[in-house]
């Protein structure tokens, strides 16, 4: 199985998380169990306050905001297990997507999170 | 030969590499042994065996391999290596992938589904050699790193992949017909590569019915290709050209696909193509082509296919079945509509429907606009023929 990191990209609402519509935040609870379900497995996932909160920096200069000013904004990641591109695709595919979509990134070998 | 050699290495390099030294391995055991029977399975064979080897050695460094082998995969199979229609099936849907860009799909078809050097690729392309070599290597480390599988797609998948290849294969054609630069016109080379994968992928997958309608529509353009310039090697308007020039052949053969893919369910954008292109092929004269036919068609394309080329391609044919007046009216709202900006067949259609109404001081300046955005030779001196002509 080979690894890859799943980028969420959604535009941000006012209350970012409290704004997620409840059969949307239902479809990401049950995603791992559907991922399993498709022959694939979620290594970890991690979910991110608005870019609002976020701060940035470059070189030695402090900034608020995010690295990147986009007009969908990274909302989370998570790592999936899967078997070759076309296996990652359709379990990435299953993501919850209000408004924006999903990237797909192979992982090189190098293992930085806790093996679960 | 590749592709039954990437299947056992699951990587292009290796296989590549592979296939280099069985000809290497060739020249010194056919000098000394004269040559066998069959040359094709001899060399087949010993690159699947280098390869095999190759593999094995770096099967120490397992965890470093990108792309494992399959077990069952490794296992050479009995029967002739030169028919494993599979494995060129395979090899193209993944040079054509849709997660590759355009460009890389072309590129890594020619170079290994058909063979093509490297600096050929890049002749066809415009661009050097080294520009067309680091592309190739960008698209073989995208194929490794994210694991695009070597494999067909599943029947569920299979209609929109079937599409990306056929629009690659349709894409190698024009540019072989239609050289954007240069004095050539036609590049015999590249359409004749196009139609022989268009062939090919038309005998692995009889059940496509996209297939048969490419293939159809590739023939039609073959056979009227010697009539498409004069013997200036000015280009020729399909009114103009000489069709009993034309290759009835070939034109009997897309015809026969045609009906064929028709009556077997509803047509998809590249059957209804090859349907207009085979009506116009049939047609005594440009006049006397059956205009209101081709209209319905283009109806059936535009809802397919809604692309402003197309819209452009149907008002011609309103000009035969309304009149040009009618025509224009369409031109006239692509032009408003802006995503034809640059595209020289807008401005050299509309010249002509602007002629046809005796608006010549208009038709020629329409003429010089297609002028300034054409960088082909013999299409430049069409348009700079008309504009004298007219003006």
């Amino acid at each position: 199985m080979a690894r890859y990191a799943v980028l969420i990209f959604e535009q941000e609402t006012p209350n970012g998380v409290a704004d997620i519509p409840p059969e949307v935040m239902r479809a990401h609870l049950d995603l791992p169990d559907r991922i399993a379900a498709e022959g694939g497995r979620v290594v970890a996932g991690l979910a991110f306050e608005p870019t609002s909160t976020s701060t940035s920096i470059r070189g030695d200069l402090v900034t608020d905001g995010p690295f990147v000013e986009t007009k969908e904004a990274l909302g989370g990641v998570f790592l999936i297990e899967a078997r070759d591109l076309d296996h990652a695709l359709a379990l990435a595919a299953l993501t919850p997507i209000v408004n924006g979509g999903v990237e797909v990134r192979p992982l090189v070998d190098f293992q930085v999170v806790e093996p679960s | 030969m590749l592709a039954a050699t990437v299947r056992v290495t699951r990587d292009l390099d290796t296989a590549e590499e592979s296939v280099q030294d069985a000809y290497v391995e060739a020249l010194r055991a056919w000098t000394r042994d004269g040559v066998p029977d069959r040359p094709g399975a001899w060399l087949t064979t010993v690159a699947r065996r280098k390869a095999l080897n190759a593999v094995r050695g770096r099967e120490t460094l397992k965890a470093k391999l990108p792309l494992l082998l399959e077990p069952e995969e490794a296992v050479v199979e009995a029967g002739d290596p030169e028919v494993i229609p599979d494995d060129r099936l395979r090899l193209v849907f993944t040079c054509c992938h849709p997660a590759l860009s355009r460009e890389a799909q072309v590129a890594l078809t020619l170079r290994l589904v058909c063979g093509v050097a490297t600096a050929d690729v890049a002749h066809a392309f415009l661009v050097s050699e080294s520009t067309m070599a680091a592309r190739l290597t960008r698209a073989k480390k995208k194929i490794a790193a994210a694991r695009i599988p070597y494999r067909v797609p599943s029947a569920e998948e299979l209609p929109a992949r079937v599409d990306v290849v056929l629009t690659v294969i349709h894409l190698l054609f024009a540019t072989g017909h239609t050289a954007h630069s240069g004095r050539d016109l036609v590049r015999d080379e590249l359409t004749g590569r196009a139609l022989d994968l268009a062939r090919m992928l038309r005998h692995l997958l009889p059940g496509e019915r996209e297939v048969g309608g490419l293939l159809a529509l590739l023939l039609v353009h073959q056979a009227r290709r010697a009539t498409r310039t004069d013997a200036a090697g000015r280009l020729l308007r399909l009114e103009d050209q000489d069709r009993s020039a034309w290759d009835r052949d070939l034109i009997a053969e897309a015809d026969r696909l045609v009906v064929a893919t028709l009556s077997a369910g509803p047509p998809g954008r590249f059957a209804v193509q090859a349907a207009i292109a085979a009506l116009h092929a049939q047609a005594p004269s440009y006049p006397e082509t059956d205009w209101p036919q081709i209209l319905t068609l283009y109806d059936v394309l535009a809802r397919l296919w809604p692309s402003p080329v197309v819209a452009l391609n149907r008002a011609v044919a309103v000009a035969f079945v309304a009149g040009p007046e009618a025509a224009l009216a369409e031109v006239e709202a692509l032009e408003r509509d802006g995503r034809l900006a640059g595209y020289r067949y807008l401005p050299s259609t509309k010249a002509d429907l602007l002629h046809r109404l005796g608006r010549d001081a208009e038709a020629v300046e329409a003429y010089r606009a297609a002028l300034a955005l054409s960088d082909n030779a013999a299409e430049q001196e069409f348009l700079a023929d008309r504009i004298e002509r007219i003006g």
